[in-house]
């Protein structure tokens, strides 16, 4: 399959989901606004005081950005299941991997991409330094993917099972405590004036790691679940 | 299996050396089991192009199960299924550029417009650059449907969306689970239409299916689960 092809097939899936996401408001607007709670919730339980507030900010945002990414991931291959779409792309000549790549950035664009923007007003919110903004910018702009990776493998694996939210829930955040654990080492680090590259770095490989082999896991799980 | 006949009803019309050119189907010794019940044994045929292979059977008996397994979307538990003489289930890619599917469900995208679910199966599929998506909706129907979300369609219209994807694309061998279903005569009408065209540009149909399909000069052979 040559270059253009495979580029062609990307972006029609691409526009394909983000125009399905675009147009389903509701699922796009749930993972904001569970975000923008959660962050409130644990403002309101620390109290009012400057200094707690911004020693918790990096935890508080990036568990509220884990969870709200959480929810909008099952939405990734569930209708496609019921309207007979996945069994389409599973019968296409062109690559699986490719169009499950395609839909995996389709659902971070349009999922994490908002809660970026929003992690970044929410982190005035709670008080986080200036100087810690732009590492937190960085952590979720690395960050953030890996959880749409990873999620896409667990979310083919459970699809069409009964009761697979919960399930989801309780396979996935397991796994994304690597990335939680570099991301508010890193945004913590910067808010107390020490170096963030090793963090960085760490997070730049998990990333790497999980965007040559998560496409590839996808593909072989909703191979297995629809055979 | 409770009862399998097969029956040639008609006669090819076609020359058997001409319709090879086009590709051939076999099934070899297929078995499936499913909650411990064997659904069906021993399952062997031949289909060349030009030819139609029509399932018969009870609600349950395995028609939607041998289908998917005809498209390599499922394993068989004994068999194989060739195209052209490969095996579907280990080397597919040639027979998936070949290979055209309407399941029970239409595959069709409720938040996208007729016309946007047809460019999104004209990327997928080998297309058939004779025939324009907007061709396509209007023969089956869709003409003044091409901007309207196919969540205002009703399902009969959903179904010939689906067959305005068949339309589009350049596939030499059609597996369709119960075309038919809710469609009006009109829209009847028109699946017979586009088998007996499909037969005659030398592709071959294996069709689940209650309803007589009554197309003439090609070869029908009909198995009962």
């Amino acid at each position: 399959m040559n270059t253009q092809t495979t580029n062609h097939v990307f972006l029609a899936i691409l526009r394909r989901d983000l125009m399905i996401g675009l147009r389903q408001r509701s699922e796009l607007v749930n993972p904001l606004v569970f975000f923008f709670i959660i962050v409130t919730l644990f403002a309101l339980a620390l109290g009012p005081y400057e200094e707690t507030l911004r020693q918790s900010a990096p935890a508080v945002i990036w568990v509220a950005a884990l969870l709200a990414s959480t929810l909008s991931l099952d939405t990734m291959f569930h209708s496609d299941l019921d309207d007979g779409c996945l069994e389409q792309f599973l019968l296409s000549h062109h690559s699986l991997t490719i169009i499950v790549m395609a839909k995996i950035t389709a659902h971070w664009l349009l999922t994490s991409a908002p809660l970026i923007v929003a992690a970044l007003f929410l982190g005035l919110m709670v008080y986080l330094p200036q100087t810690a903004m732009l590492p937190l910018l960085a952590t979720l702009l690395l960050g953030t993917p890996v959880l749409s990776l990873v999620g896409a493998v667990l979310v083919a694996l459970t699809v069409g099972l009964r009761g697979s939210g919960v399930l989801l829930t309780l396979l996935i955040l397991p796994l994304y405590i690597p990335v939680l654990i570099f991301s508010v080492a890193t945004v913590d680090n910067a808010a107390k004036g020490l170096a963030i590259t090793g963090e960085l770095y760490f997070l730049g490989a998990i990333l790497v790691l999980a965007a040559t082999l998560a496409p590839l896991a996808t593909t072989s799980s909703l191979r297995i679940r629809l055979g | 299996m409770n009862n399998m006949n097969h029956v040639a009803n008609m006669t090819a019309t076609q020359p058997r050396e001409k319709a090879n050119s086009a590709g051939y189907f076999t099934a070899n010794g297929l078995e499936y089991t499913r909650n411990d019940t064997v659904l069906f044994s021993g399952l062997n045929f031949k289909l060349y192009g030009g030819e139609m292979l029509q399932i018969q059977g009870a609600n349950g008996s395995g028609k939607t199960s041998l289908l998917r397994i005809l498209c390599g979307l499922t394993l068989p538990d004994k068999g194989e299924v060739h195209w052209n003489g490969k095996n579907v289930h280990e080397d597919s890619h040639d027979y998936l550029r070949d290979l055209s599917y309407i399941g029970h469900a239409n595959g069709v995208k409720t938040e996208l417009t007729a016309l946007e679910n047809l460019m999104v199966a004209r990327a997928m599929a080998v297309p058939k650059e004779a025939v324009s998506n907007c061709a396509a909706l209007e023969r089956a129907g869709l003409a003044d449907y091409e901007n309207t979300q196919a969540r205002k369609l009703s399902s009969g219209q959903r179904r010939r969306l689906a067959l305005a994807r068949l339309m589009i694309t350049d596939a030499r061998i059609w597996i369709l689970d119960e075309p038919f279903a809710a469609l009006d005569d009109t829209g009847k009408k028109l699946v017979k239409e586009m088998l007996t065209e499909h037969a005659a540009t030398g592709g071959a149909t294996v069709v689940a299916t209650h309803e007589p399909v009554d197309i003439q000069h090609f070869k029908i052979t009909i198995i009962t689960l």
